[in-house]
C-alpha cells in the first residue's frame, strides 16, 4: 500500500515545502532568534535567584552556589513593593472602566446614529492619541496645578476624595483623568470599527419597541461588543501599567507613585546589588507577565484591531 | 475578529409605556431619526459631549497652549498675568545657545534611522518567516514578543543586568571589566546610545511583527496562488505582489515608527535621565518644567517642534485610515 501511494504524493509535497535544508535553516535561524530575545529576560530570572554574596564568591557569570527566592522577598519587604501595587491598582482599574465605558459611548453614537461630525470627532480622537505626551506635558502641568478640585470625602484606599490638596496636580483622579482622555481615542476607533459591523436593524428594532437610547446601548449593543470589549481591557490595562511618564511628572510624593514610575526612585534606594534589581525588576513586570500569557490571544488581536482596519 | 455574531434578543422586550413617547414623535415629523425622543437626543449628546469634552480638554486644549507658550516667557511663578510675549526669540536661543538642542535633535534622528532602517525590517522579516505555515509558529510569535508587554522603564532596567560595568553580563564575558579595559556600555557618551538603542529595538521588533502578520494575514491567499504558478519565487512573490498589496499597512508602520522614536523616553530617563549622550527633545522638554528653574516657553518650544515633526505622519495616518469613510 505505502510503496504504491508514495510515488503519487512525493512531487506535490516537493513542489510545496521546498527541500528539508531550507526547512531546517528558516527553523534554525528562528530558535536562535528566540534564544536570543528571550536570553535578557532568562538572565534577569537566574541573577534574581542567586544570592549576591554567591555572585561575589563564584563570579557574576558563573553557575554554583544556591538558589532561591530570598532576592524576592528582599525587594518586597524593603522596597514596599506591596504598597506601589495597590498605587497601581487605584489608577489602573478606574481608568480601565471609565475608559472603556466612555469609549463605547461615543462608538455607539458615532457608528449607530449619523451625526455630521462623527467623522471629525474620531480624527480628532485618533490624532490626539498618537501625539507625543511631551507635546502637550507642559501646559497640561501647570493645568493641574490650576485646576480647583474640592475635598468631598474619605475613600478608602484614596485618602481624602478626589484631591486632598485642592488641585488635580498629585492626585490619582488627574493621573486617571489623563489616562482616560489620552486612551479614548483607539479604544473609541476600534470599538467603532466593531460596532458598525452589528446590524443597524437591531438598534431600529429595539427603538422601534420603545427603548430608549441608552437602554439600546446597554442592554442591546454592548453585550454583543464582549470580544472587543476583553480585548481592549487587556491591552489597555498592560498599557496604564506600564505608564511611566504621566504619573512621574504629574504626581508629587514618591510614595503615591504607581509601580512603574516608583521604579525610577526605588531603583538607586533599595535595589543595592544587581540581584535585587533583577528580582525587583521581575516582580514589578510581573503582572503584564501574567496577563500576557493567560489572555495571549485577546492582547494581540486587540492591537491588531486598530491596525489592519483600512 | 471571528466571534460569533448571533443577534441575540437581548432587551428587545421593552417596556411598553414607552411606546406612546416614541410614537408621538414618528407622527410629529418624518426626520431620519424620527425613531429618537428628545430625551434620546440629550441622551446621545451627552454621550458623546462627555468624552469629547474631557479628550479636549485634557489633550487638544494643551496642545494648543503649547503652541501658545512657546512665543512667552514665564517662569510658572506667579499667576498666568507674568506670562510675558517674547515672539520667536524662545525658538532663536533652542538653536543657537542651548547646547542640548542640536545633540538631542541628532539623537531623535539616529533613534529614528535605527528604527527604520534596522528595527522595523527586522520586525517584518520575522512576520514573513512566521506567516508561512511552520510548525510553532505560535511558540515564536509568543517568545519575540513578550519584550512589548514590558514598561519601557523596566526593559531599562533588565538591560542594565546586560551592560553593567563590574556586575554586567556582557562585560564579564568580554572580560573587560578590570579598571583599564572596563566599557563603558551606559556611561560612555560615544557608545551608550547605541547601547540604549539596542534595547529599544528589542522592544520594537517583536511589536512591528505582530502589526506585520496581522496585514499577512489579511492578504488574499490566491494572490499567493497565482504568483506561484505564474513562476515567481518566494521573494518575487513578496516583493513584487505582497509588498504592493499591503501598502495600507506599510504605510501605518512607518507612522507608527516615526511616532514611537519621537515619544522615547522613559528607557533612557532610567538610565541616566537624558543626559551625558542619551539627550532626546521628549527628555528636554520635561527638564525645563520640573525642578528649581521653570521655562515655560522655552520647553513648550521644543514641544512646539516634537509636534511639528508628529504632525506629518499624523496626517498621513488619519488620510489612510479614514480615506473613503462614510460613517
Amino acid at each position: 500500500m505505502t510503496a504504491i501511494s508514495r510515488p503519487a504524493v512525493a512531487p506535490v509535497i516537493e513542489v510545496r515545502t521546498r527541500t528539508p535544508y531550507r526547512r531546517f535553516a528558516l527553523h534554525g535561524f528562528l530558535i536562535a532568534m528566540c534564544a536570543l530575545w528571550l536570553f535578557p529576560l532568562a538572565w534577569a530570572v537566574y541573577t534574581s535567584l542567586r544570592p549576591y554574596s554567591d555572585t561575589a564568591k563564584y563570579g557574576y557569570v558563573s553557575v554554583g552556589g544556591s538558589y532561591n527566592f530570598d532576592n524576592f522577598a528582599n525587594a518586597l519587604t524593603n522596597a514596599e513593593l506591596p504598597k506601589y501595587y495597590l498605587n497601581t491598582f487605584m489608577v489602573v482599574v478606574p481608568a480601565l472602566i471609565i475608559v472603556l465605558l466612555l469609549a463605547s459611548m461615543v462608538a455607539f453614537a458615532v457608528s449607530k446614529f449619523s451625526f455630521r461630525f462623527n467623522l471629525v470627532l474620531l480624527m480628532l480622537f485618533t490624532a490626539g492619541n498618537l501625539l507625543p505626551q511631551q507635546v502637550i506635558i507642559t501646559p497640561l502641568y501647570r493645568m493641574f496645578l490650576l485646576l480647583p478640585l474640592p475635598n468631598l470625602l474619605n475613600l478608602p484606599g484614596y485618602g481624602q476624595f478626589p484631591s486632598d490638596n485642592g488641585v488635580f496636580y498629585d492626585q490619582y483622579v488627574g493621573v486617571i483623568a489623563i489616562h482616560v482622555a489620552f486612551q479614548l481615542g483607539f479604544c473609541t476607533f476600534v470599538l467603532s470599527n466593531f460596532m458598525r459591523t452589528i446590524p443597524k436593524e437591531l438598534t431600529e428594532a429595539a427603538l422601534v419597541d420603545g427603548a430608549g437610547v441608552f437602554r439600546v446601548f446597554w442592554n442591546v449593543i454592548l453585550p454583543l461588543c464582549r470580544p472587543p470589549l476583553a480585548a481592549l481591557a487587556t491591552l489597555e490595562f498592560t498599557w496604564i501599567y506600564n505608564d511611566f511618564f504621566w504619573a512621574l511628572l504629574l504626581m508629587f510624593h514618591g510614595a503615591k507613585l504607581p509601580i512603574t514610575s516608583a521604579l525610577n526612585n526605588l531603583g538607586g534606594q533599595f535595589f543595592t546589588d544587581n540581584n535585587l534589581v533583577a528580582a525587583g525588576s521581575l516582580l514589578v513586570a510581573l503582572p503584564t507577565l501574567v496577563v500576557y500569557f493567560l489572555l495571549q490571544r485577546q492582547f494581540i488581536s486587540g492591537l491588531t484591531l486598530g491596525a489592519t482596519k483600512g | 475578529m471571528g466571534a460569533s455574531r448571533t443577534p441575540a434578543p437581548v432587551g428587545v422586550d421593552a417596556a411598553p409605556s414607552t411606546t406612546v413617547a416614541g410614537g408621538a414623535v414618528t407622527t410629529r415629523r418624518r426626520r431620519r431619526y424620527s425613531l429618537l425622543s428628545r430625551q434620546d437626543k440629550l441622551v446621545l449628546a451627552l454621550m458623546v459631549g462627555v468624552p469629547a469634552f474631557i479628550h479636549i480638554a485634557l489633550v487638544w486644549f494643551p496642545t494648543i497652549s503649547s503652541v501658545l507658550l512657546s512665543f512667552t516667557q514665564w517662569n510658572g511663578i506667579g499667576g498666568l498675568d507674568k506670562i510675558k510675549f517674547v515672539g520667536l526669540k524662545n525658538y532663536q536661543d533652542l538653536v543657537s545657545i542651548y547646547d542640548a538642542f542640536w545633540p538631542a535633535v541628532a539623537h531623535n534622528l539616529i533613534w529614528l534611522g535605527v528604527f527604520l532602517f534596522i528595527a522595523t525590517p527586522l520586525g517584518m522579516f520575522l512576520a514573513v518567516l512566521l506567516d508561512k505555515n511552520i510548525r510553532g509558529s505560535r511558540i515564536y510569535q509568543s517568545a519575540l514578543y513578550v519584550p512589548v508587554v514590558l514598561s519601557l522603564a523596566i526593559v531599562g532596567f533588565i538591560w542594565e543586568l546586560q551592560y553593567a560595568n563590574e556586575q554586567g553580563f556582557i562585560n564579564n564575558v568580554l572580560g573587560t571589566t578590570r579598571q583599564d579595559n572596563l566599557i563603558d556600555w551606559l556611561g560612555n557618551k560615544n557608545i551608550n546610545l547605541w547601547a540604549v538603542l539596542v534595547a529599544a529595538s528589542w522592544r520594537h521588533v517583536g511589536y512591528i511583527m505582530v502589526l506585520y502578520l496581522a496585514g499577512l494575514k489579511s492578504v488574499d491567499p490566491t494572490l499567493r496562488e497565482a504568483a506561484s504558478i505564474d513562476g515567481a519565487n518566494e521573494r518575487q512573490t513578496f516583493f513584487r505582489v505582497i509588498f504592493p498589496v499591503l501598502l495600507p499597512i506599510n504605510i501605518i508602520i512607518l507612522v507608527v515608527t516615526v511616532i514611537e522614536s519621537l515619544r522615547a523616553f522613559d528607557l533612557v530617563y532610567v538610565i541616566n535621565r537624558g543626559r551625558n549622550g542619551l539627550e532626546l527633545l521628549s527628555v528636554l522638554v520635561t527638564q525645563n518644567i520640573i525642578g528649581e528653574s521653570q521655562r515655560i516657553g522655552f520647553g513648550s518650544a521644543i514641544a512646539v517642534i516634537l509636534l511639528s515633526i508628529s504632525v506629518g505622519p499624523i496626517i498621513v495616518y488619519l488620510t489612510r485610515t479614514f480615506r473613503g469613510e462614510r460613517l
